[in-house]
């Protein structure tokens, strides 16, 4: 078991125990207050060049009139920021470093100190990202993926030290979480509380380790090519350029991880929202094993669809129709596990929670993500539909409920044993109703944008008389200003999230009467996780409702029959 | 579907609307089902104080065919669709019909330069006609383009044709379109290619044969033999 030298006491000083951490609790809190912070950085990005869009050319309040320049560094920053600043550390870092060990039962990460480096790293590279805005010749801007020749060189996009600086940002982020991938993968195989089968391991657990292993197999190539570009950009080698290279190296590489990232976000959500279902509508998860297979099986299908993002980048065509089939049967493994999730609810004993609504909301608005994959997925359709507004649609569809309703059902759902305290139930409907509503009224108009032929990427739709047309801009003021509205409404989250911390209802060891090892400690738990009783584990993490356990319908895992 | 979104102006552009809304509708009935059964559940099954066994036991029997059945079900339509969408595919991108014209387009930073036959009605000779920034094509004839950029990352999207390429420096990708309908119509830069991005923005003017003669003699005049010096930045 790691750390058996570990005393349960704990730092006391204030520096060893927030600022340089080894507890994985306050490591988990680190990064989850960073991506939080984070998060509303790249919504005021977003907010910004929303504004432009539907208003273009005026002034938009707190930031002030929008350039080109100011345009394309935003976009591009938004998408940087919320993938690999917010979704990732939220979701893996400290959704992982927080409920890994709780879940499996062991009082710390196998390598703590490799855990708190993997964070002063990440938090490094946000500095570095912080300072590519403040450079001469301003942020970077050349789109979240980095396209060579324009990325590569300061001749074409205007930003000779915006653009290194934030590939160095990506690179130092990437870094952080290998360290902290290594760190998941091994605890959970060697860690576990004795007792703890396989299929014993709580699905967040295994969604996250899978999640892991998918980000460690494919970021090889793209760090590869990171330093490779750096080095057109700096050194002036010629390796994406065409005087001895090839500008479509760097898009193989950079799919090649980009997709398996897209399922690095969404695994976690998924084990968030399976976790919650079973817990709120007291039944036992159906299918396990299928579930896990399939999850399984989707991380290794996602390593053969990458170039369906480049079926027009001038690939040969005959290529597209091999990525055209993996791409479309990726949809029967996510469709299988989402059916799984939705045949938990069969017979169960359902309570709305709050936690319960956010997790549900996953499975209703991923599903439309789902869907409109395939259109996209189809090479035909493709054609028309590459970098329009139809695909920013449809990837928000899938990101926004693995990254944001995947995190608020976490955050409501372990807040309680985060802070030993409840979070208001009233305040939180009012919350998800303002959020999933506006969601909607945001991305909706944008997929009948993209069906109009609205491209990605534009500071002013007035140079295109065919989408300059007062419809379509009605589309874009009301994507707008809903946006506005599902940012007021986080108003209220803040709100009960920071007050709830000092004031809220007492949360008892286990408020939620669930099964898995988290909830058996103390809220929040001590230093050690589980004082001098470690768990023992006799079953599995979702036997609700049992028949054989009487008086409560739940069976802790820790429990002896 | 598309055509109520953006008028269609190619050969194949109908096809595609075609695909898309065959797709609609299968994937629609899936999303549909899943999503009443779905809600149904939830209403289905609040909170109820029935005995613990029929909760647990319920889900462990031939429910599962729930789940497997479907599970083949999509398995059949992804084959459909994989068909249908190969088809339209190979129709665009793969199969080169014989051209009644050849075209150059060629992008920069930030503009277009279009390159096509003059009277004599071949490509690279002294009577070529060189447009910045605007596209004259004449209705149902196909077209064969050459694409090259000059210096980033481009694409030549063209929304009426349901058209999109990639333009990429040191290559010369061809493609073609067969247009079908008169009118002008937006030509998009639709990669990424740096501050400009946004407004490189080009026109596509389809005429009639006898609009398009008279056009190309008014232009022959006129036109300047093409050198880089002559482009001039959009707007």
């Amino acid at each position: 078991m790691s750390g058996s030298d570990h005393d349960h006491h704990g730092p006391t000083n204030f520096w060893s125990k927030y600022v340089f951490p080894l507890d994985h609790k306050i490591i988990a809190m680190q990064y989850l207050f960073t991506g939080i912070f984070m998060a509303l950085i790249g919504g005021f990005m977003a907010y910004a060049f929303r504004m432009q869009l539907a208003f273009p050319g005026q002034e938009v309040p707190l930031f002030g009139v929008v350039t080109p320049q100011n345009y394309n560094s935003l976009i591009t920053n938004h998408g940087s920021i919320m993938i690999f600043w917010v979704a990732m550390p939220v979701l893996v870092a400290a959704l992982g470093n927080y409920l890994i060990p709780l879940m499996i039962g062991c009082d710390d990460m196998v390598f703590p100190r490799i855990n708190r480096l993997s964070y002063q790293v990440f938090l490094l590279s946000i500095v570095v990202l912080f300072a590519s805005y403040c450079v001469p010749g301003g942020g970077f801007g050349g789109a979240w993926t980095s396209y060579p020749p324009l990325a590569g060189n300061a001749d074409y996009n205007l930003t000779p030290l915006g653009a290194p600086l934030w590939l160095l940002a990506i690179a130092l982020e990437i870094v952080a979480f290998l360290l902290g991938g290594i760190n998941f993968i091994t605890t959970v195989m060697n860690s576990r509380a004795p007792g703890m089968k396989m299929y014993d391991i709580p699905m967040v657990v295994w969604m996250i380790v899978i999640a892991s292993i998918l980000f460690m197999a494919s970021v090889g190539p793209l760090i590869a090519g990171a330093v490779m570009l750096l080095f057109d950009q700096l050194i002036g080698t010629k390796f994406f350029t065409t005087a001895g290279g090839d500008p479509m190296l760097w898009q193989h590489l950079f799919w090649f991880f980009g997709h398996p990232e897209v399922y690095i976000v969404l695994l976690p959500a998924m084990g968030v929202a399976i976790e919650i279902i079973t817990t709120f509508s007291r039944k036992k998860l159906f299918g396990y094993k299928e579930i896990l297979f399939t999850t399984f099986f989707t991380g290794i299908l996602s390593f053969f669809v990458w170039a369906h993002h480049q079926f027009v980048a001038g690939i040969d065509p005959r290529m597209a129709n091999i990525f055209t089939v993996t791409t479309l049967l990726i949809s029967i493994p996510i469709g299988h596990m989402l059916f799984a999730m939705i045949a938990t609810l069969y017979g169960g004993s359902i309570q709305l929670k709050t936690p319960m609504l956010w997790a549900l909301a996953f499975i209703g608005e991923f599903l439309i993500g789902g869907v409109t994959g395939i259109h996209l997925g189809a090479s035909a359709t493709d054609i028309f539909f590459h970098d329009t507004y139809f695909v920013v649609a449809h990837f928000h569809y899938t990101f926004f409920p693995s990254a944001i309703i995947g995190t608020f059902a976490a955050l409501y759902y372990w807040f309680p044993k985060m802070f030993g305290r409840m979070m208001d139930e009233t305040l939180g409907k009012i919350h998800f109703w303002g959020t999933i509503i506006f969601f909607n009224c945001i991305f909706i108009p944008l997929f009948a944008l993209g069906m109009s032929g609205q491209h990605r990427r534009i500071y002013d739709y007035r140079n295109f008389p065919d989408l300059n047309t007062p419809e379509l801009q009605n589309l874009r003021i009301f994507a707008t200003i809903s946006l506005v509205c599902m940012m007021i409404f986080q108003i209220p989250f803040l709100y009960n999230f920071f007050v709830s911390m000092f004031k809220g209802e007492k949360a008892g060891k286990n408020p939620w009467n669930s099964n898995t090892l988290e909830w058996i400690t103390d809220s929040p738990p001590p230093h050690g996780n589980f004082g001098h009783h470690m768990p023992e584990v006799y079953r599995g993490p979702y036997e609700y409702s049992h028949p054989d356990k009487k008086n409560q319908d739940y069976w802790p895992q820790n429990e002896p029959n | 579907m598309l055509e109520y979104f953006l008028p269609n102006a190619s050969s194949y552009a109908g096809d595609i609307d075609h695909l898309f809304s065959i797709i609609t509708w299968v994937v629609g009935f899936w999303f549909i089902l899943t999503q009443v059964a779905f809600l149904w559940l939830i209403f289905r099954f609040q909170k109820r104080r029935e005995d613990q066994t029929s909760i647990y036991m319920t889900g462990e029997g031939h429910e599962k065919h729930w789940i497997h059945v479907p599970h083949w079900l999509i398995i059949v339509c992804d084959v459909f669709l994989i068909f249908g969408a190969v088809q339209v595919w190979n129709m665009v991108k793969i199969d080169m019909p014989e051209a009644d014209v050849k075209i150059r387009v060629i992008s920069q930073q930030w503009a277009w330069t279009f390159v096509q036959p003059g009277p004599d009605g071949v490509l690279d000779t002294a009577d070529d006609i060189t447009t910045i920034d605007e596209l004259h094509v004449e209705v149902n004839k196909t077209y064969q383009y050459e694409l090259e950029s000059k210096d980033v990352l481009h694409d030549f999207s063209v929304p009426v044709f349901r058209l999109k390429q990639d333009a990429v420096p040191g290559r010369i990708i061809t493609g073609w379109f067969k247009p079908t309908k008169t009118g002008d119509f937006d030509i998009q830069c639709a990669e990424m290619c740096g501050i400009a991005h946004g407004i490189m923005a080009a026109r596509l003017h389809i005429e009639e044969a006898a609009v398009h003669q008279a056009w190309m003699k008014t232009v022959a005049q006129t036109s300047l033999p093409f050198s880089p010096s002559n482009l001039v930045i959009n707007q």
